[in-house]
């Protein structure tokens, strides 16, 4: 996860660490049960050095590591700003598996449809966790949106194999 | 153990459908052998034409075989008469369409009661039966409603409580959610989830790579034939994060 997310997060008001990490797990559900608290806290201090969050050191002047409250400097705000502005998407690497078809089938080291269905069991097992989870989250909330976008580029990526067996179904009955 | 001491609900071996002659022969279900068991949700995915809806249609009596058999709880079907076939189809098998087939000038109970008056129920009994299976369908407030007046996601719950209502041996489904848009498609998914849980057969065939997700085994099938057996349960459990990085 990018250095960015965090501080975003941190851009409505400064916070504790762990209400960071309560804002990440209600935005991700229960996705962000793989988030790992520790790299919260590594993202944190690098930021701090950067000079793009500054601790705000609590009233009563303790200075525990669980009371720091974390807040945006200017540059810090700067940077959210540009990272909410920026055109970034996620590359689905479709180029590798292309061309360990091609690569197979060229050289004869699998049958690339045999390899085709292999993935597809791989996705639709996805599928189905991802369909699993997202029948768990009421409608409305914004880990059952996460969870049908994964549901969404997984439908279109077993689309996308369906065309490959097709192609290479073709191919192989022409050649 | 029980695998093998279970005998099968469905029973196919050698299965065929054979349309036309001579050029214009179709083999539209050619060799599938398939064993379904009590209480399994089985999905069978392929292109529109590889056979999957005339596969599904020899499984539940409606169509006859060219060659092979089908057993249900043990008992040939594909060559009882039709009066017999008849009767089976209106006890033991259900089914239910994408276009949900229900009677539009009747309410959505009597669309569900039907099925059992036919099988020879009560009045009463059907009544209260129906009403049972719309309640736990979440369709209580709508029982007197026209189909016209329900969505579809609606609609296909009350084909659902329509083919429950003779609790069959086995549901089979051809394309559940073909008309449904995506929030009625999920809402479907949960519903045979649900029926899953509570101990139903269910045989899916359809092209949505959604539904077929919901089940224990999928098989794919193309040109007549079931190439690939997939069990997808006990899946990927924890990777899901993987998936939209934020994890590797």
């Amino acid at each position: 996860m990018r250095q960015e997310v965090v501080l975003a997060m941190l851009a409505k008001e400064p916070s504790h660490g762990y209400q960071l990490r309560a804002r990440l797990r209600e935005a991700l559900g229960p996705l962000g049960d793989a988030m790992n608290a520790g790299h919260i806290y590594v993202t944190l201090t690098r930021l701090e050095k950067a000079g793009l969050v500054a601790v705000e050191v609590p009233a009563d002047g303790a200075d525990r590591s669980d009371r720091k409250a974390y807040g945006l400097t200017p540059d810090g705000q700067q940077r959210v700003a540009e990272w909410i502005a920026e055109v970034s998407w996620p590359k689905p690497d479709l180029a590798e598996f292309h061309l360990k078809l091609v690569a197979a089938a060229s050289a004869g080291l699998a049958d690339p449809l045999t390899v085709v269905d292999t993935q597809r069991r791989e996705l639709l097992r996805r599928l189905r966790d991802a369909q699993r989870a997202a029948m768990a989250e009421s409608a409305r909330s914004n880990a059952a949106l996460l969870l049908e976008g994964i549901v969404l580029r997984l439908q279109a990526d077993l689309r996308w194999l369906e065309a490959c067996e097709q192609n290479w179904t073709h191919r192989r009955s022409g050649s | 153990m029980s695998e093998t001491a279970d005998p099968p609900v469905l029973h196919a071996r050698a299965l065929r459908k054979e349309y036309g002659k001579g050029e214009g022969l179709v083999r539209a279900v050619d060799g599938v052998d398939l064993d379904i068991r009590a209480g399994e949700t089985v999905a069978i995915m392929g292109p529109s034409g590889c056979g999957k809806s005339t596969l599904l249609h020899l499984l539940g009596g409606l169509d006859r075989p060219s060659g092979g058999e089908v057993l249900l709880n043990g008992r040939r079907i594909d060559n009882l008469s039709e009066k017999a076939l008849a009767r089976m189809r209106r006890t033991d098998v259900s089914y239910v369409f994408q276009s949900f087939h229900l009677m539009e000038e009747l309410t959505a109970v009597e669309n569900v009661e039907l099925s059992a008056l036919l099988a020879g129920c009560s009045p009463r009994t059907a009544r209260r039966r129906a009403e049972e299976l719309l309640d736990q369908l979440g369709l209580a407030g709508r029982s007197k409603f026209l189909p016209s007046a329900l969505s579809g996601g609606q609609r296909q719950r009350v084909a659902v409580a329509r083919a429950l209502s003779n609790e069959p041996l086995v549901v089979l489904a051809d394309e559940p959610t073909g008309n449904l848009d995506s929030a009625a498609t999920l809402d479907v998914l949960q519903l045979f989830d649900e029926l899953h849980e509570y101990g139903q057969t269910l045989v899916i065939v359809t092209h949505d790579a959604r539904i077929a997700a919901t089940a224990d085994r999928m098989f794919s099938m193309r040109d007549g034939v079931l190439i690939d057996e997939t069990r997808l349960t006990g899946g990927t459990n924890g990777k899901l994060g993987a998936l939209v990085g934020l994890e590797d």
